[in-house]
This record gives C-alpha cells, sequence and structure tokens, in this order.
C-alpha cells in the first residue's frame, strides 16, 4: 500500500522534460562516442587499457541498476545475478562455438548474455517485483544468496571454485578483427557500451521508462489511473536484467574466465554504490559512479592495503552528507552558475577545502601506520607517505599524525558556516531573481 | 538416537545464540523500520572486542565490559549515523547500514588482521558436562545456554515489567502513537538500538569462542539472522525466537544429513539414469543443498506471507 | 435516465467494526451526485470501495452495466471510473505536466510501451496540455507537483483524475481545506471539467454542494439515511435530526 513506496522515497529531483532537441542529443552522444574513441589513444599503457574496459562495462551495469533503483524505486541487492548468470552462459557459448557446435560472431556474444540475463530476469522477476520496498529488497537478496551458493552445488555448469575459463579469439579474424589484442576488445566494449546508453536513455524517454518514474513516486496513485505497478515493476527488471546480461557477456570475452564471485552479493553491492555514489536521481550518475569507482578499485589498491577502509568511509559519507550522490552536487550548482553567482561560494570551498585535505592527511596517515602496526613483520615499522618519512615505533609520529588529523577536523567543522552563509546568501539571491 | 541429542543439544545452543542476535534486530526492525544490515558486525566486534579484553584482565570482566562498549558504540551509531540518514528515508537507512557492514570489517582487517584470533574458552569451563551415551558433553555450550536463557527471561521481564520496556512494547505496534503520546521517540530508538547492538555483543563474546572470531564471522551469521528476522515476523519477539530456533535445527541437521532425492527414488526402486543432467540435480544431499535452505524459505514468506510467522504487520 | 453506478447492499467491516452496512445507491448518466454525512459515517471508505481500494466484505458494484465488485483499481479505472483523493496524492516529484500526462498515458493506448518516445505522442502531448489549462496551472507547467500551493495541488488532483477521461468521476472533498476564493475557484473546475459527466463527490462544505449536486445521499452510520434533490434533503426531518440543523443555516 502507499506506506511501501513512501518508505522508499529519496531525494530524486525529477528526469529532464521529454522535449531535449533531437539535436543536443545527437550532439551530446557524439561527443561520448569522441571520448570513447580518444581515450585508448591518451592513455596507451597495458594497465590503462584493461582499467577503461572495466568501465566499459562498469557503465552498462550501473546504468542497468539504475533502471531498477534509480527509475522505478526498487531496491535490489541482487542485480548481479543477472550480470553473473548472463556471464556464464556467455563462457559456455564461446566454449561451444570454440567446439565447432554452432557458430556466431564473437561481436555478438553480449547479445547471447543479454537473453540469459532476461531469462533470468522473468523468472526471478516474476517472484520479487510482487512486492516493493524492503520486501523486495529482502527477496532480491534472498535470491542473490540462493543462487551464489547454488554455485557451487552445480559445478558442471559454475565450474566449482576455479570458474569456467573461455577463449574469446575464434576462428580467422572477420575484417581484420580476432579480438586478440586488448584494444579490439576496447572498442567492442566501448560499441556495445554507446549503444547500450543511447537504448537505456531512450527507454526513459518512453511511456514504460515515464510511468517507471511515477510507480516510484507514488505507486498507489498509479493504480488509479489505470497501470498495474507490479506489471510496471516487472518490465523494467526484465529489460534490466537484459542490460546486466549484456554487461556480463562482454566481462567474459573481456576477462575470459568467469567465477562464482561474478554473482554473488560482493558484486551486487558493488554495483549499487556504483550507482549511488554517482548519483542515482540523474540518468548519467550511475555513469560517472562507475568511472569513478573503477579507477578507485584499481588506482587506490595499488597504493594501500587499506583501500576498502577509505573506500568505505567514502561510501558512508556520500550516504550521510549527499544522498544525491556526485551528480547532485554538481546539479546544485547548476543554477548558481547560470546566475553568474557561483564565485560567492568559491571562497568558502576553499577554506573548507583546505581544511578537509588536512584532515584526509592526518586520517591516512594514522590509518597506514595502524596498518603497518598490525602486519608489523610483513611490512616493516617505517615507511614514506606523502614524502614524510614515518616510524611507526616512535611516539613522534602518532602524535603528529593525531594532531593534523582532529586539527584539520576541528578548523573543517569551524569553517562549515562559511559555506552555510555563501549559500544561503546565494538561494536569497536566486529566489529574488526568480520573483523578478 | 546419539547422533540425534547431540545435534539437538547443539541446534538449542546454536538457536538460542541466534535468538540473542535476531532479538536485538527485530525490536530495532519493528521499531524503525530499517533493517539493520550492520547488525552481526556488532556481533562481531563483541567477540573481538572480548578476545582484547581477556588478552589483559580475563574472560569475566570481558563478558560485561565488551557487550557494553558495543552497546554505547551501537548508541553512538544511532546518534550521529543512522539518525542523519533517517532523513531520507530508508533507502538511505539501509545503505548506511549496508555501508557500516564493510566499514567494520575493515577496521577489523585494520587492528585485528585478517587471520582468526586466538580466541579461547575460558579454562574454568573447559570441561566436560556430561557424557550421552558415549559423546562426552562440553560445559562451555552448556554455559552458552545458561546465558542465553538468563538473557531472554531479564529481556522479557524488561519488556513486561518496566516503563521503558512498555514504551518500547507499544511502539513495535504503533510508533505514531507513542510519538503522538509525548514520548521522546528519538532517545528511545537510540536506547533500543544501543541495546540490541549490546545484545549482539554479548552474542559474540560467548560465541566467538565456541566457533571462530575471524573477520568473516559477520557475512556468515548476518544473512542468517536476516532470515531469522523475515521469517519470524515484523514486530514479534515469539517469532523471532520461534525462528531462530527452527532455522538453528535446520541448520545444524542439514549439514549432517547424506541423504539425496536420487537415494530416496533408488530405494524406492526408480532405476535413475547416471548420465543425465537432471541426476545432478536429483542427487545433491540435503548436506549440499543446505545453504540454499533458508534463504528459499525466506524468499518464499515473504511472497505469500509477508508479515511473517507471528508478525502482526507486513515488512 | 440511464445507470452510470449502482451499488447493492454493499458492506465492509474492519475486524469486528462495520463500517459500512448495507449501502444501496443508484447514480444516474450525467449526474451529480453528492455524499454527505457526519466525520467517521464511512465517506471515504465508500469511496476505497467503488474504486477498488479496498475489497468489499460483501454485496456489489455494477459500473455502466459491468460487474466490478472486488475488481483490482486499474481495471476499475481503465473501465472508466476514476477518483480523487481526500489527502493529496500526486507524483510531488515530477513536473505538473509530467503528471497529467502519465494520467492520461493508459487511455490513450501506450500501455506499457518502450518503443514509443514521449515527445513524439502528440495526441498525447496535446491533450495533456489541454488539461493543464483547463486545471488553470499552464504557467506552473514545467514546476515540480511537490512544489505547488496547497489549492494548485489540489487543482492537480483534479486534473490527473479526469485526464483518462473517465466517465464516471469520484471527487474525495475537493474544496477540503481551501479559503473561500479557492473553493469558488474550485467549484467552477469541478463544474467545467465534469461537464457531460457522472460526478459523485463527498464534500462538507454545503455550498459546494448545493451549488454543484443534482441529488444527494446521506450517509449516517454506514447506511444510506436519505437520497433526494437538494430540496427534498433540505427539508427532510430525519436529516435534519441526524446534522442537528447544520443543514438547514
Amino acid at each position: 500500500m502507499k506506506a511501501d513506496t513512501s518508505a522508499l522515497r529519496m531525494p530524486l529531483p525529477a528526469v529532464p522534460d521529454t522535449r531535449f532537441a533531437l539535436g543536443r542529443q545527437v550532439a551530446t552522444w557524439g561527443l561520448v562516442a569522441a571520448v570513447m574513441i580518444v581515450l585508448p589513444m591518451l592513455f596507451t599503457q597495458g594497465f590503462s587499457l584493461s582499467m577503461l574496459s572495466q568501465m566499459g562495462i562498469a557503465v552498462i551495469f550501473a546504468l542497468s541498476y539504475n533502471m531498477l533503483l534509480g527509475q522505478t524505486g526498487m531496491l535490489s541487492f541482487g542485480h548481479a545475478v543477472h550480470f553473473g548468470l548472463g556471464s556464464f552462459v556467455c563462457a559456455h557459448a564461446l566454449n561451444r562455438i570454440g567446439a565447432g557446435e554452432f557458430g556466431l560472431p564473437v561481436t555478438l556474444i553480449p547479445l547471447v548474455g543479454g537473453f540469459a540475463g532476461l531469462a533470468f530476469g522473468i523468472v526471478f522477476g516474476y517472484v520479487t517485483t510482487k512486492r516493493s520496498g524492503t520486501p523486495f529488497a529482502m527477496i532480491s537478496l534472498g535470491i542473490a544468496e540462493m543462487v551464489a551458493a547454488s554455485a557451487l552445488m552445480f559445478p558442471g555448469f559454475f565450474g566449482g571454485e576455479g570458474g569456467i575459463t573461455t577463449n574469446r579469439v575464434l576462428g580467422d579474424p572477420v575484417m581484420g578483427v580476432s579480438y586478440g589484442p586488448q584494444i579490439e576488445v576496447y572498442y567492442l566494449i566501448a560499441g556495445w557500451c554507446l549503444a547500450c546508453m543511447i537504448a537505456m536513455f531512450a527507454l526513459t524517454q518512453t511511456p514504460l521508462g515515464r510511468m517507471a518514474n511515477a510507480v516510484r513516486d507514488n505507486a498507489e496513485r498509479v493504480r488509479f489511473v489505470g497501470y498495474n505497478p507490479t506489471r510496471v515493476r516487472y518490465w523494467m527488471f526484465c529489460l534490466a536484467s537484459f542490460f546486466a546480461g549484456i554487461a556480463g557477456g562482454l566481462a567474459t570475452i573481456n576477462y575470459e574466465i568467469v567465477t562464482a564471485e561474478t554473482l554473488g552479493l560482493m558484486a551486487s553491492g558493488n554495483v549499487l554504490v556504483m550507482a549511488f555514489v554517482g548519483g542515482v536521481g540523474h540518468f548519467f550518475g550511475p555513469v560517472i559512479g562507475a568511472v569513478l569507482v573503477s579507477f578507485l578499485q584499481s588506482a587506490l589498491s595499488t597504493y594501500t592495503k587499506a583501500w576498502l577502509l577509505y573506500f568505505g568511509l567514502f561510501f558512508v559519507m556520500m550516504v550521510l552528507f549527499a544522498p544525491g550522490g556526485i551528480a547532485s552536487l554538481f546539479a546544485v550548482h547548476g543554477a548558481p552558475l547560470r546566475h553568474g553567482l557561483f564565485r560567492r561560494l568559491i571562497p568558502g570551498y576553499l577554506l573548507s577545502g583546505v581544511c578537509l585535505l588536512v584532515m584526509v592527511l592526518g586520517f591516512v596517515a594514522l590509518v597506514e601506520m595502524l596498518y603497518h602496526v598490525e602486519q608489523g613483520a610483513d611490512m616493516g615499522t617505517e615507511f614514506d607517505l606523502f614524502g614524510l618519512h614515518i616510524d611507526v615505533t616512535g611516539a613522534a609520529s602518532w602524535l603528529a599524525a593525531g594532531a593534523v588529523f582532529i586539527a584539520g577536523l576541528v578548523l573543517f567543522v569551524l569553517t562549515l558556516p562559511v559555506i552555510r552563509r555563501a549559500w544561503t546568501h546565494v538561494h536569497g539571491e536566486l529566489q529574488a531573481r526568480d520573483a523578478a | 538416537m546419539e547422533f540425534f541429542v547431540v545435534q539437538l543439544l547443539n541446534s538449542l545452543s546454536y538457536g538460542l545464540l541466534l535468538f540473542m542476535l535476531s532479538s536485538g534486530l527485530t525490536l530495532i526492525f519493528s521499531m524503525m523500520g530499517v533493517l539493520n544490515f550492520a547488525h552481526a558486525s556488532f556481533y562481531m566486534l563483541g567477540a573481538y572486542f572480548a578476545y582484547q579484553i581477556s588478552q589483559h584482565i580475563g574472560f569475566w570482566p570481558a563478558l560485561v565490559l565488551a557487550p557494553l562498549l558495543v552497546g554505547v558504540l551501537g548508541a553512538a551509531t544511532e546518534r550521529w549515523g543512522l539518525r542523519t540518514a533517517h532523513k531520507y528515508g530508508h533507502v538511505a537507512e539501509l545503505l548506511f547500514t549496508f555501508g557500516l557492514f564493510y566499514l567494520i570489517e575493515e577496521v577489523v582487517h585494520l587492528i585485528w588482521g585478517r587471520a582468526p584470533v586466538d580466541y579461547r574458552i575460558p579454562a574454568a569451563l573447559d570441561f566436560s558436562a556430561f557424557t550421552i551415551f558415549s559423546t562426552s558433553y562440553p560445559a562451555y555450550r552448556v554455559f552458552m545456554m545458561v546465558m542465553s536463557v538468563v538473557m531472554l527471561l531479564s529481556l522479557y521481564l524488561l519488556l513486561t515489567r518496566t516503563r521503558i520496556g512498555l514504551i518500547i512494547q507499544a511502539s513495535l505496534s504503533h510508533p505514531h502513537m507513542v510519538e503522538a503520546l509525548g514520548h521522546n521517540v528519538p532517545r528511545v530508538f537510540m536506547l533500543v538500538f544501543g541495546g540490541g547492538c549490546a545484545l549482539a555483543g554479548l552474542a559474540g563474546v560467548i560465541g566467538g569462542n565456541a566457533f571462530v572470531t575471524e573477520p568473516g564471522m559477520a557475512a556468515a551469521v548476518g544473512t542468517i539472522v536476516f532470515v531469522v528476522v523475515v521469517f519470524g515476523g515484523m514486530g514479534s519477539l515469539a517469532g523471532a525466537f520461534i525462528a531462530s530456533l527452527f532455522f538453528g535445527a535446520v541448520q545444524t541437521f542439514s549439514v549432517a544429513l547424506d541423504h539425496s532425492l536420487a537415494g530416496l527414488l533408488e530405494s524406492l526402486g526408480v532405476a535413475l539414469d547416471t548420465s543425465s543432467g537432471w541426476y545432478d540435480v536429483l542427487s545433491l544431499s540435503i548436506a549440499q543443498m543446505a545453504p540454499v535452505l533458508p534463504y528459499l524459505l525466506m524468499v518464499l514468506m515473504l511472497v505469500f506471507r509477508p508479515m511473517g510467522l507471528l508478525g502482526t504487520r507486513e515488512t | 435516465m440511464s445507470v452510470a453506478l449502482e451499488l447493492h447492499d454493499v458492506r465492509k467491516s474492519f475486524g469486528r467494526t462495520q463500517i459500512i452496512n448495507g449501502v444501496n445507491l443508484t447514480v444516474g448518466k450525467s449526474e451529480r451526485h453528492a455524499i454527505i454525512g457526519p466525520n467517521g459515517a464511512g465517506k471515504s471508505t465508500l469511496f476505497n470501495l467503488i474504486s477498488g481500494r479496498f475489497p468489499l466484505s460483501s454485496g456489489s458494484i455494477v459500473l455502466d452495466g459491468q460487474d466490478i465488485t472486488n475488481s483490482a483499481p486499474n481495471d476499475i479505472n481503465r473501465r472508466g471510473l476514476a477518483r480523487s483523493f481526500q489527502i493529496t496524492n500526486i507524483f510531488a516529484k515530477m513536473s505538473v505536466f509530467e503528471n497529467v500526462r502519465c494520467a492520461l498515458l493508459w487511455s490513450s493506448g501506450h500501455r506499457y510501451s518502450f518503443w514509443h518516445r514521449m515527445g513524439f505522442l502528440s495526441g498525447v502531448n496535446e491533450r495533456a496540455q489541454e488539461i493543464v489549462e483547463r486545471i488553470g496551472l499552464a504557467r506552473r507547467r514545467d514546476r515540480l507537483a511537490g512544489v505547488l500551493s496547497y489549492a494548485e495541488q489540489r487543482a492537480l488532483e483534479i486534473g490527473i483524475t479526469i485526464a483518462g477521461g473517465a466517465e464516471v468521476i469520484l471527487l474525495d472533498e475537493p474544496t477540503a481545506g481551501m479559503s473561500h476564493s479557492e473553493t469558488a475557484d474550485a467549484v467552477e473546475l469541478i463544474r467545467t471539467v465534469t461537464q457531460g459527466k457522472t460526478l459523485v463527490m463527498v464534500e462538507h462544505d454545503m455550498g459546494v454542494i448545493f451549488g454543484l449536486a443534482d441529488r444527494i445521499s446521506v450517509l449516517v452510520y454506514g447506511k444510506v439515511l436519505a437520497t433526494g434533490t437538494p430540496a427534498q434533503i433540505r427539508a427532510n426531518p430525519a436529516v435534519r435530526e441526524a446534522y442537528l440543523g447544520a443543514v438547514a443555516e
């Protein structure tokens, strides 16, 4: 009933109006395509290429997740099930093609994943979408755990602990493309990514997409304008599973191995984090989240063992202080920017930003020192951080790091009113101009 | 018979431990409407705190201090975290506790490392309580049961005999009415959240050494506690109690049972084609299916009876 | 006069409490029918039963010759009955225009389509625009519904209700909480948008009722005490008694 949906409501800004001029859309997608083409030319190391491929897959996956959470208001803890199952089906399909059992160009393998995701979406969605709100979240969690547990029960399909390996290079190159080199795989992913992004954006502009928003806002009312909210949720669930399956298929081609981890709770949590951090209220929010989170996961993990801690903390802080995600942080500055009021906010931002940086430095130093103490034997007791030499056995380092952290924290809290005052001023100004 | 009795005792002690976790979670869930993902993390913290304290001043002080410490942490979490997230609705609350779950696991990595710590049963309780047929039953398991029952009774008395207990009971079924009557609901929330976490911490103290104290222990028990709470029903401690014992039994017994559908069919004289793909499915033993069972039961419950076993309203 | 809506011995109880105790009601086509009664008489419950929000305990409801007893709300809406809510029930995070457009999508036959583009559904967009203008919110077209003033939200509530082109309209206290001038505007709005349609409304404001209604039913303790023209109801001693003279001001 009504409590169901209101319980799951978040500050979601409106989807922009439909009459997005066609020209502007073509320009936007053209720009996205150009960026995708140019990126591997700018970042040429093998490391960046595999990271870019990973980002492309994550973008599709996160956008498909947002079809559930951001657009229809369904908080799923099991979206990776469709990604993972699509992945496994693709791995088996590739192996069968390799064995000559049937023929299909590798370029179209993601479609196999898509239909596999869709098929499982039709089955699981039928059960899950009967409920909304917290029960939906719990059912999706239950199904995710069930599928993850069955992965160990059916080693024939899931390959047990080791997973299923496959080979993406099949037969002779088609038009010079064999998908052997990573760059070719990157462009395959980029192509599918662009196509899926356009398709998913177009979906938001259709009757189903619009009614999904209505179901998110007020499922009770939807029933009294002729629509069945359960049906709307079911359709959206199936379509989201389809796109998740495509992403899963691309992952199979990219990594040439699929393990049960890809469909586990961690993977589902991961995509939820991407969408949320990016911002579920905006179409491009999850794109930002997918790119950022993939980057952090690859980059941060090479620098520090504590990266999951930093990342978890970042996520919790986002939930508490910026529940609209990064996209909403951009969005709130739209009006001040347009009215030339942004510069009023800059002093406060700079001031607090510096204090925040000091606090983060102190915090990072403390955490890294703790890690060195805990892993003493493996990591040694001395290390360099931000150009400083730190010895965890000496009290001086601890006192200094602690002092920096606390000073940063105090100063940060003290400078926040500056930002608040600037915003009050900007709001007042904006309202005055709106009235005039 | 021997097997059965020993397993029954084990399932009882495990079920009671589950109830110590699920009772707190049920109270939190029913009153605040938020399923606390991090509840089992407080259980883990209880175990680690107890380990640390018992290293210095022994197990018995730890039995008191660790749950208190966890309770204070829980109350602080409610006051400075959940209350902020609450403003943005249930999704934000759920996500906050979800993030907290990972965060606590990382903090445990940071402080105690990734390997299990050596948290042992105190020497005073490390003996055999009695012998059933030929199996000697450890005294610590008996201690666990006694602790759980004592806790259960005090919780019951607290809820039925004290003023705050009556307010909590009332806000289980009618949270808005309680607020309308002028009680400080946020403070009740904070107390209940802290109290629930303290109970989880206590479960960690007495469970951590009976099983194993490691960073994965929260994840291992967390989803089961979820299942228990959802299965037992919103706002029902009795439901959580029955569900705890039930899933304690399901988990303890099913891992020990080797029977499969194929075995049953074969003993009935049905010839099975062992090469067919279906044989894989039929030959799965109950033990192999054990991890799936709780989730399957939870999903079925949510679909067909969303208020749970003894729940008073829908989740 | 042909019949639009018929209720036969409709009953509803919650637990042991009987809220609706056998209501019989017939509303003719193009009739404007008001339901009045003291608080707790079951007026809103009756609307919830007719529109399918709650299941009936017993009895039957017939809409335009078809039995709609215990049908799903969406089915009842598709058969041509739309309702508004006493507590404003709109899509707060969508624009005024989107609110109206969502409300008329089903009747325009686009259902769960994900292959049509909203911007190109010209019939739909023109009709939505027309309704936005009729409910006087043209200037607010692209505002979020949640930030409108109360009276504007009530107007939008009516807009959503009529958008699908239903033949039978149920309005639940459309002027509740409005000022005098707002009420006058609302009455005018209701009069124009329900032109030629069947209207059933719950209302407390006697001015509104006597200004709009062709016939009135008085609901007391879950039963219809009397049905008749405004003049008949005004003269009815039983009604006077039930209202303790409130009608005879």
